[in-house]
């Protein structure tokens, strides 16, 4: 198990140092240097130019400037946003708890669903119901969820006015931040109500964001799930006399779930780069909106920090998944 | 134990390769309902000039948010109704076909090619070179589509040809990778070895010899690509970094109509539906030309 | 021997079709057979003959769209036909078992052998954890696997061929069956290990006075073990009959052929007795009898009609021109 762990953590290395280069490299790659980008409108004398530069290390080697960048980002330092003049990880420590809330929330509608629409799907093969979840799993699989998030929003929010069109939390509470997360801080506080409308304002978005992953993870069970179905081992159960329900969460779903943990962990990127459209539909402030609106004003601390930061994010769920693929299958554990 | 009638009939009639694929691809209903619909937007989108009634950027200022013709105060002359400046929504779909499948176009073609002659390089010529093409592969892919596609529109500049150049870099690495596999269970084949062994370049080896044998995932894979190009180039539209206004392309089109969500429901509606078609007549053809092209599910 | 009241298993003329009702493909044809208690009666054919559907059907395992009809499909004193699907439940793996071609497939990779034996014993006996554990050694110990302590958490992966095939065996004798079904159970496996698994089933047999069903492709496996034998071919049984006697002089001129393909009665000839051909598929089964086109015997009645299953009770053949003593054809 050590042996397996240490040889995922020496695939992790390489791909963080790339992403970090890459990262590093976009600074110099947009039109303009950061200096002038820095000055806005007004711009700087040439005295405080090669102020700036010396103070900012832009004066040194290339290859120098990455290592004291890599420094600074294994210290937790991703440097200053050029509009708030806030630390970019302390800006993105504050926004990234309502990033998680929505991504889990939606993650669970997604696991939820998928499996139980895949299961059923399998279990029901050829029928109505078959064919009902493949229309629906093809649909969402195809769907563009910003067009999705304005439907629902049309339906549910202006037509029949159940779910509120935007934010975390209707304005006449005020809820002290304790957690980040939204629908535990709103339990924590003493106002009546909150919890529910914080609630309320979770269901649309995570619907909208877990729409593909769901779509996603139903086809894929269900295929997993008849092929294990036509196993050997499933005859041997039934030659047992187990009865169907047992055969089918212990023998069949153990081994179905190997191959679709595996697809669950690569909607984890899916999730976060959806965040991205769903945030900034539903004004919801966390890290997808933040970047997004870097983007446009032209803050490039942040664009290079948030665009580290998820990725690294992501590549640490994807070594998870992976370790989490060898406690559920004993063949990848076990095998040298 | 089954033996089917149609196994019968190519024992019998003995097909082309391109007639047995054919009759496949035609038993899979949802392919062929898949191909007809892009038959059918190619066709708009070749002829849009002459198809659509209005020009895409007519602004027919006494019809301002004219709901589509069959809704109670439609006009006849604006089916799908007009948008918040009066144009008509349906040339402007029409025309954003034209744009959206030739974008969707170059980017597949982009990738496909470059994705091609790396992933032959890569599994003909192994070593070093492998290790540092798929390196790079593997950092691409392990950023989601559509952030890596955010970041360099961040450094390259919000506009369409901006954002198609980042989804051609994006979805290289899967070309990369299917080709340099299919090398790979190729390249020790008989038929390889015995046209190196007649003295056969590394080109002709790599592109003639190999390189029809590779081709079926590439299929699937490039159609698949199409309907991920239309709806991440949508995304990035949507999200104003794509086309820019006015340009009549299907994203950008409905992050102007948010606005109007509350009062005209058809400047909402119509763009995306469009979107959802073309993505899921692509995705039902490649799932039927995957089937189609699978050995394994052919016997 | 013939059926009695008595008799552990009576089966009387099982058929099983798939495909559509308009066009049926009979995978097994009106087949009668019996198992007395303690008794191995062994059921030969080529693959494609039904004899694992038969076995399936016994079990009850065949879904949707095959269809299984009988005239009496009897376990003991118990109508298996009319059981519904728990009571059904309750027997197999219970009094009726059955053990599989290929043993690496037919464990789940996902849980240790213990945890699979002990599940088998949970379902039909009950009893605490520790009791079932210790019955899982036992059981382990019996098929003859050495350190049964310890292999106990074995997960299948980590166990050979022959060693999954003692697992599934320990599975399968785990609620002491009375039938136990063993579905070409050495096919899958190395020369070496066959005979091993073989003595194995055949002492487990004698001990438990089990009635045992053994299914093979292997004629002489056949005629080692087993006390009577039914030859299948495309679905229906061609001949019965005590294993000696069968041997000895068959009448079929099918069991003839597949006698001659064993390679120890073919010594000084130039090459194996095979015969040309193979089992007819759904869609090409020949009028008249089902072996006209691949029988060195044929004559125009074979080709037009269908001959009956007749002679004395025990000892039946399906031709018009049964071989006599001597395996001439009676034209």
């Amino acid at each position: 198990m050590l042996q397996f762990l240490l040889r995922r953590l020496g695939m992790v290395i390489p791909t963080f140092i790339g992403v970090s280069l890459f990262t590093f490299a976009l600074i110099y790659l947009i039109p303009g240097d950061p200096i002038t980008i820095m000055g806005g409108e007004r711009g700087f004398g040439p005295e405080q130019r090669a102020e700036l530069e010396a103070m900012l290390g832009l004066d040194k080697p290339i290859w120098q400037q990455y290592f004291i960048y890599l420094g600074n980002v294994l210290q937790g330092d991703l440097g200053t946003s050029y509009v708030t003049r806030q630390p970019v990880m302390s800006e993105f420590m504050s926004l990234f708890p309502a990033t998680i809330e929505l991504t889990v929330c939606a993650a669970i509608f997604a696991v939820i669903t998928g499996l139980t629409l895949g299961i059923l799907a399998a279990i029901k093969r050829g029928g109505l119901l078959d064919h009902t979840v493949m229309t629906i799993s093809l649909t969402g699989y195809s769907m563009p969820i910003f067009w999705w998030a304005l439907l629902l929003i049309l339906l549910f929010s202006v037509n029949l006015g159940w779910t509120p069109v935007s934010g975390r939390l209707d304005v006449m509470f005020w809820v002290d931040e304790v957690t980040g997360f939204m629908l535990i801080d709103t339990l924590l506080s003493d106002e009546d109500g909150a919890f529910i409308s914080a609630l309320s304002h979770l269901v649309l978005p995570s619907i909208v964001l877990g729409t593909i992953p769901m779509a996603v993870i139903a086809r894929m069970t269900r295929s997993s799930m008849l092929e294990v179905l036509g196993e050997d081992y499933i005859r041997t159960a039934r030659a047992k006399g187990l009865s169907k329900r047992r055969i089918i969460v212990k023998h069949a779903l153990r081994n179905a779930l190997i191959p679709v943990i595996t697809v669950m962990g690569l909607q984890v990127g899916l999730l976060l780069s959806g965040a991205i459209l769903t945030e900034t539909i539903f004004a919801w402030p966390g890290i997808g909106k933040w970047l997004i609106e870097s983007i446009g004003r032209r803050d490039y601390p942040v664009v290079q920090g948030g665009l580290l930061l998820i990725a690294t994010i992501i590549i640490l769920v994807n070594l998870l998944v992976d370790l989490m693929y060898g406690v559920v299958n004993p063949r990848v554990r076990h095998s040298k | 134990m089954t033996m089917t009638s149609e196994t019968q009939t190519t024992v019998r009639v003995p097909q082309t390769p391109f007639a047995e694929f054919w009759s496949y691809f035609i038993q899979n209903r949802g392919a062929l309902i898949g191909l007809c619909f892009i038959v059918f937007i190619v066709f708009l989108a070749v002829f849009a000039d002459f198809v659509a009634p209005h020009h895409p950027h007519e602004q027919f200022r006494d019809f301002i948010l004219v709901p589509p013709a069959w809704a109670e105060g439609g006009n006849a002359q604006f089916w799908l109704g007009t948008d918040g400046v009066g144009r008509d929504i349906l040339s402007r779909l029409i025309h954003g076909a034209r744009l959206s499948l030739l974008i969707g176009l170059v980017i597949v073609s982009v990738s496909l090619v470059l994705g091609i002659c790396l992933g032959l390089v890569a599994g003909f010529f192994g070593g070093f070179v492998d290790v540092a093409i798929m390196r790079f592969a593997d950092i691409l892919l392990s950023m989601p589509a559509l952030l890596l596609a955010i970041a360099i529109v961040a450094i390259l500049g919000p506009s369409i040809v901006n954002s198609g150049l980042a989804l051609s870099l994006v979805y290289l690495p899967h070309y990369v990778r299917l080709t340099r596999a299919s090398v790979l269970t190729e390249i020790n084949k008989d038929y390889v070895i015995s046209s190196r062994v007649a003295g056969a370049g590394a080109l002709r080896l790599m592109f003639i010899v190999i390189l029809p044998n590779c081709l079926a995932p590439l299929i699937v894979q490039a159609t698949l690509g199409f309907s991920n190009a239309i709806l991440d180039m949508a995304a990035l539209g949507f999200l104003g970094l794509g086309a820019q206004p006015p340009l009549p392309e299907w994203g950008s089109m409905l992050a102007t109509a948010r606005e109007f969500i509350q009062s005209a429901w058809w400047v909402v509606t119509f763009p995306g539906l469009i979107i959802l078609m073309t993505v899921l007549a692509f995705n039902l053809m490649g799932d039927g030309l995957r089937d189609a092209l699978d050995p394994k599910l052919k016997q | 021997m013939t059926e009695t009241d008595k008799s552990l298993l009576v089966v009387n003329n099982l058929s099983v079709a798939f495909g559509t009702k308009d066009n049926p493909f009979k995978a097994v044809d009106r087949v009668s057979f019996h198992v007395e208690q303690g008794e191995v009666l062994g059921i030969v054919g080529e693959s494609g003959s039904g004899k694992s559907v038969s076995s399936l059907a016994l079990m009850g395992l065949i879904d949707f769209p095959g269809r299984v009809t009988a005239d009496e499909l009897r376990f003991k004193t118990t109508d298996l036909q009319t059981l519904n699907e728990k009571a059904r439940r309750k027997i197999t793996g219970d009094e009726i078992s059955m053990i599989f071609q290929d043993p690496m497939t037919s464990l789940n990779p996902s849980y240790t052998v213990g945890n699979q034996i002990m599940e088998a014993i949970e379902v039909h006996q009950g009893g605490s954890k520790k009791e079932r554990q210790a019955k899982a050694i036992d059981l382990l110990r019996q098929v003859g696997i050495p350190a049964p302590e310890s292999r106990i958490n074995n997960y299948p992966h980590q166990l050979s061929g022959g060693m999954s095939q003692r697992v599934m065996i320990a599975m399968a004798i785990a609620c002491d069956p009375k039938l136990l079904i063993a579905d070409e159970p050495t096919t899958a496996l190395d020369v070496t290990i066959q005979a091993q698994i073989i003595e194995l089933l055949l002492k487990l047999q004698r001990e438990k006075q089990m009635g045992l069903m053994l299914i093979t492709h292997d004629l002489a496996l056949v005629a080692e073990a087993a006390d009577r034998v039914v030859v299948m071919y495309a679905g229906q049984i061609v001949e019965t009959g005590p294993a000696s006697d069968i041997f000895k002089a068959p009448k079929h001129p099918y069991t003839q052929a597949l006698m001659n393909s064993l390679p120890e009665s073919s010594e000084g000839k130039d090459r194996l007795n095979a015969l040309p051909g193979v089992v007819p598929g759904a869609n090409d089964r020949p009028q008249g009898c089902l072996l006209n086109p691949r029988c060195p015997y044929v004559t125009d009645r074979c080709r037009a009609e269908e001959p009956e299953q007749y002679g004395p009770r025990g000892r039946q053949v399906k031709c018009f021109y049964p071989l006599d003593e001597a395996g001439r054809p009676t034209v």
